[in-house]
């Protein structure tokens, strides 16, 4: 497909529809969600089974005042809400649904998602940052330390499945684990490669996920029992309601990587009709394990979070690195 | 070495502890009473505000002895009653209870010996007018006899 004004647009506009709903139906999931794991029945009351509360409470956010606090930095408290949902949108330009359903496919796609996902925590400094709040401040620099932390053992399983696939293209990538579950990078049991730890990587890139997309149990940037709501303490309106959807709008990126780094992208796992559908299939099973988890586990401490980041998960993903190196070498 | 390697491992597993009770949470079903669409009965020994115990034939068994009005502390009690010609007990003509300063302590049902006064599991109460508080009883009983 050639790149043409047009094309661009349209792509924009189905990602940011795309984008928006799920935000939306995903708050509501979120919600039923808890509700079930907490016996009760979480929002029925507008519409079937609830379903109008997500575009009620947008009613609501939008017809409510955008306050900014005096001795803001107002360029930044505006800019950072902006900044949170475009690379979250900007994202999903790259992911490939399936082998045609595409934006634009980049040879170097994987890096453009990183580039982005690392834009995520400068809105959050500046949301911090700006906000001139103690508690924004001490949050911001917490979900910073976090990304940090989180972002090192994540690229580096990251580099492992690009060292199997010789691609860093997501397309290529997704290609390289054709034919059914044995070949997926989550445990590929196949000619050429036998490597158990895969699983293990599976696990840290599940587990950096979570933590770059500040969810629960690693949401201490938001820690509203320490700090009463971080970095969007001061946000109202609709700031907080993008700071919201470029939350949800992150856990699908996030569920679309860990699907096409490991689980095989559009690839059927026992070889049935491969298409977009195993893909959305995938990273809504995936979204809903996210959901199940946060609803299952309490916060963790700071120290706990950059003591499993840098004790436990960056030696575990380097020496898998160094094994899966040294196996495509051997084998 | 080995307590490294075990901690993760029984760390791990803990994680699979919890998810595995949520997931059995996740399909029990629902305990909340919906409340304005589903309500539960009132426990026999609630303490809503008093009511009157009618007889068989829905009369309050009330004979107007006064002993409630007397027993009252907070005096929220006024009742009223007349005797009819040829009958031998009086009949209750007015039985008023100024809710605004009951304060429930039940002397009343204790005081009564007819078995005429009783607790009602009524909880309903919020309203906007000190009026709604003057609750006149003998007219709430034959509302709810018809």
């Amino acid at each position: 497909m050639e790149l043409t004004l047009l094309n661009a647009l349209i792509a924009v506009s189905i990602a940011i529809g795309f984008v928006a709903l799920n935000a939306a139906y995903l708050v509501w999931a979120e919600r039923r969600g808890a509700g079930r794991i907490q016996r009760r029945p979480g929002p029925n009351i507008n519409g079937p089974l609830g379903l109008l509360q997500p575009p009620l409470d947008g009613i609501k956010l939008m017809a409510k005042q955008l306050i900014i606090p005096g001795g803001a930095d107002k360029a930044l408290f505006i800019a950072a809400p902006v900044l949170a949902m475009v690379p979250a949108i900007m994202s999903f330009v790259t992911i490939p649904f399936s082998d045609v359903i595409i934006a634009h496919d980049l040879n170097i796609g994987i890096l453009v998602i990183f580039a982005f996902a690392s834009m995520g925590s400068i809105s959050l400094l500046f949301a911090g940052w700006s906000s001139r709040n103690k508690y924004a401040v001490m949050s911001a620099m917490r979900a910073v330390s976090q990304a940090i932390a989180y972002e090192i053992p994540m690229l580096i399983t990251v580099i492992t499945v690009v060292l199997i696939a010789g691609s860093m293209s997501l397309t290529d990538i997704v290609q390289t684990q054709k034919g059914g579950i044995w070949n997926w990078y989550v445990f590929p049991f196949r000619s050429g490669l036998f490597n158990p730890l895969m699983l293990m990587s599976f696990l840290i890139f599940f587990i950096c996920a979570l933590a770059e997309t500040n969810r629960a149990p690693f949401d201490l940037g938001e820690a509203e029992s320490e700090l009463v709501a971080g970095f969007h303490t001061e946000y109202g309106s609709m700031g907080f309601g993008l700071f919201f959807m470029g939350e949800y709008a992150n856990i699908v990126i996030g569920a679309c990587l860990t699907t096409i780094l490991f689980l095989g992208g559009w690839d059927c796992p026992f070889g049935l009709y491969p298409g977009v559908w195993w893909f959305i299939i995938k990273i809504y099973l995936i979204i809903a394990t996210i959901i199940w988890i946060r609803w299952t586990f309490p916060r963790t401490t700071i120290y706990g979070l950059l003591n499993l980041s840098w004790k436990i998960l960056i030696p575990l993903s380097l020496f898998n690195l160094l094994l899966t190196a040294a196996l495509l070498k051997v084998l | 070495m080995v307590s490294y390697f075990s901690e993760i491992f029984s760390g791990l597993w803990s994680l699979v502890v919890g998810l595995a009770i949520t997931f059995r949470e996740f399909f029990s079903p629902a305990v909340t009473v919906q409340y304005p669409y589903q309500t539960l009965k009132m426990p026999p020994r609630f303490r809503g505000h008093i009511q009157l115990i009618a007889d068989e034939e829905g009369n309050p068994n009330c004979i107007v002895c006064m002993m409630c009005q007397r027993a009252c502390p907070s005096g929220c009690i006024s009742l009223a009653g007349k005797k009819e010609e040829g009958q031998k007990k009086k009949v209750l003509t007015k039985y008023v209870l100024d809710f605004t300063t009951c304060s429930l302590c039940g002397s009343c049902v204790e005081a009564c010996n007819f078995n005429a006064l009783e607790f009602s599991g009524e909880y309903k109460l919020a309203s906007t007018r000190k009026e709604d508080y003057i609750i006149d009883l003998k007219k709430r009983l034959e509302e709810n006899n018809s």
